[in-house]
């Protein structure tokens, strides 16, 4: 489904990634690990089109497609989701007319008709329960005013809406609590199928319990330096990352 | 030859034939406009009020006038087609600076309103018109006040008695239409005395596509008590040149929202003046711009807090692109004596493009020593995180853009008391900025 090779990028003329190289299979989730700055998120961003991150090397190929040559809007419309790790507030745009012009768009790429507004709402209605996402929060502006909890949760409702081939969660953990946690993991979990693959980005082996991975990767500056199963993780979590750099001669 | 010289002759040549087409009270203070404007000339850039306009350029090309009040065959239904909103408004239609008399509204105004031509009202009640008219609009220190006190010949009267309240918005349209370049000289006057109610809508639009250079002097007086909602709206096209000046006085425990909302314009440049001049009253002044292509939009604005206890809150939003150049001065000024004032001004800018250019000037001035204000202003792109959002949510880039800028006016939308006039500006703020305003049929400009 995805393949990236050899890919390199920069921020504001600064080397981030340094050659990465990964493939994801149909149906599998991956998770990604490794220490501040590492280049996790630059990861996740290039993956998405962010204009910010500079891609110098290398190429993504995502079901056949150069996505490299895409904007970011062609990439969702292809099946790419971002969770963002800080979600973005808009005010004064309503979480409806925002989802209804994201969803609306990607159907005009399928060719199809826009969703009639009864039926959309209902459909709005059928994915907040998903996340158990409050009535009022669909009705107001993008993320303002929403607790650190809610904003995460509203990443996984817009992923339920748009029903992407291709996720990524950016640090969906960070800064949940318990409950919120497993309500965004289950509700992640809920919308997995066999045709589509996610990548996890984290710190914690905790989001990783409720997601259960196939495959873990560590990135340590800009490189992917060791991939295992999901008991990689589980080592992680004890003995932390000194010991693979060692290993590895870093 | 000077940009004053074309007027100060036309006067001379035909004060006769200004004063026969108009009324005495009218006419009483022509001959002293005259001398004011002789005496001060347009006003160059030098001067503060006028540093962002230049007014000599705009005045300087030679328009026709319809000083012999020829009539001018045009049935504003059908001029007026496109964006006539139905929102359950008694309508009147403006031609020019012309009242028409035959599209009237089929519900009939509560007892002793009147909506109507500011000569006929001259005519037939000459101590109302005497009271107030030209008191507030003085024509020594203003050379537009001057030029449309000397040059004026009708307007619109809206006059609403004592205790009287006018449940239906009154909505009047101003429609520009002419065979050749025209300056229309218009007035208008509206009173509330006190304890009266109102909601009143002016909309401005050209329907030929001609030039056209407006000099609208407005005189508001809100009674003791009183509640006057002003809402104006230009929707005009890029040949169009308005000059409005507008004066409100405040009476005590009076409330006022004044609206102003470019929609669509040439040159633009509107002076908001108003006094609270009794206590406990409070004043709400709004305005939007939106301005691309080479439109250029002027709103300059004094609250000026005389009496103590008063209210006051300002905001004026403003979404620029192209080689737009748009400026707000907005000048609050708490006199001595007026504790207790309470006042916010605000105003905020995004500006779309590096070739557009937004001059703001927020201004307070206190000289009382027990107030609460603020003042500020700010001046912008669209934020990159969010539109990165959007698109990352499979929103085109343009559309994405589009949403935040509707978003950003929205603010001042919201202020909007009426909730037609509301919905329907909504709708309009959307079409233009889609750029498809002025696309319908019925109009004769389709740009």
């Amino acid at each position: 489904m995805l393949q990236i090779k050899n890919l390199h990028a920069s921020v504001n003329g600064k080397e981030i990634l340094k050659g990465i190289n990964l493939t994801v299979n149909d149906g599998e989730l991956h998770a990604v690990m490794g220490t501040n700055g590492a280049g996790k998120s630059t990861l996740s961003n290039v993956i998405v089109g962010n204009p910010a991150y500079e891609v110098t090397e290398g190429e993504i190929i995502y079901n056949g497609k150069n996505l490299l040559e895409m904007t970011p809007e062609e990439r969702a419309h292809e099946g790419i989701f971002l969770s963002f790790q800080q979600p973005v507030e808009i005010p004064g745009v309503s979480m409806v007319n925002f989802m209804r012009a994201a969803l609306n768009a990607k159907r005009k790429h399928q060719g199809l008709e826009p969703l009639a507004a009864g039926d959309f709402l209902k459909l709005m209605r059928e994915k907040r329960k998903i996340v158990e996402l409050d009535s009022k929060l669909a009705n107001r502006s993008v993320n303002e005013g929403f607790s650190g909890g809610e904003k995460k949760r509203n990443e996984i409702f817009q992923m339920a809406m748009l029903e992407p081939t291709f996720s990524i969660l950016d640090e969906t953990d960070s800064g949940l609590d318990v409950d919120a946690l497993r309500i965004v993991a289950e509700g992640f979990n809920k919308l997995r199928t066999p045709e589509t693959s996610a990548m996890v980005i984290t710190h914690y082996q905790r989001l990783l319990d409720y997601l259960k991975p196939d495959i873990i990767h560590v990135l340590i500056d800009g490189r992917i330096i060791k991939t295992g199963g999901p008991e990689l993780a589980l080592e992680i979590d004890k003995r932390g990352f000194d010991w693979i750099k060692e290993e590895e001669g870093l | 030859m000077s940009a004053e010289q074309q007027y100060i002759e036309l006067y001379q040549q035909c004060r006769e034939m200004l004063c026969h087409h108009s009324a005495p009270a009218l006419n009483a203070l022509r001959q002293q406009a005259f001398e004011d404007f002789l005496r001060q000339g347009f006003p160059t850039r030098k001067v503060e009020r006028y540093k962002y306009t230049d007014v000599a350029e705009a005045f300087a090309p030679n328009y026709g006038l319809n000083l012999n009040r020829l009539h001018i065959p045009v049935n504003p239904y059908d001029a007026f087609k496109c964006d006539v909103p139905n929102l359950s408004t008694s309508l009147y239609f403006m031609i020019n600076d012309q009242f028409n008399e035959k599209a009237k509204p089929s519900v009939a105004l509560p007892e002793g309103v009147i909506v109507g031509s500011l000569k006929e009202a001259a005519e037939q009640h000459a101590d109302l018109i005497e009271k107030y008219y030209g008191t507030l609009a003085r024509t020594h220190k203003d050379a537009i006040n001057a030029l449309n006190t000397m040059l004026v010949q009708d307007g619109l009267l809206v006059y609403v008695p004592k205790g009287i309240i006018v449940e239906r918005p009154i909505q009047v349209v101003n429609i520009l239409r002419s065979d050749v370049d025209l300056m229309v000289n218009r007035r208008v006057l509206v009173i509330l005395e006190e304890g009266a109610q109102a909601k009143l809508l002016f909309c401005d639009h050209a329907v030929d596509d001609r030039d056209f250079l407006t000099t609208q002097v407005t005189e508001v007086f809100v009674g003791e008590n009183a509640h006057l909602e002003l809402y104006e709206l230009e929707e005009t096209h890029t040949k169009n040149h308005r000059f409005s000046n507008l004066y409100a006085d405040q009476a005590r425990y009076s409330t006022a929202v004044l609206d102003s909302i470019t929609l669509h314009n040439g040159i633009t440049r509107n002076r908001t003046d108003l006094t609270l001049s009794g206590e406990y009253a409070e004043t709400t002044l709004n305005g939007l711009v939106i301005a691309d292509k080479q439109q250029r939009v002027d709103n300059n604005t004094l609250i000026d807090h005389r009496a103590a206890n008063c209210q006051s809150h300002e905001l004026y939003k403003y979404v620029l692109d192209d080689q737009a150049t748009c400026a707000f001065a907005g000048r609050v000024l708490v006199r001595e004596g007026a504790q207790k004032t309470t006042s916010q001004e605000t105003n905020a800018n995004l500006v779309g493009s590096k070739e557009a250019r937004m001059y703001t000037q927020p201004m307070l001035e206190i000289y009382a020593d027990d107030v609460k204000c603020s003042h500020g202003s700010t001046v912008g792109q669209l934020g990159d995180q969010a539109l990165f959002y959007m698109r990352q949510r499979g929103i085109p880039l343009e559309e994405a853009r589009m949403l935040l800028k509707f978003a950003f006016a929205s603010d001042v939308l919201h202020t909007i008391q009426l909730e037609a006039l509301r919905d329907r500006l909504h709708y309009l703020v959307d079409k233009r900025f889609r750029g498809e305003l002025n696309k319908c049929e019925g109009c004769k400009l389709c740009k």
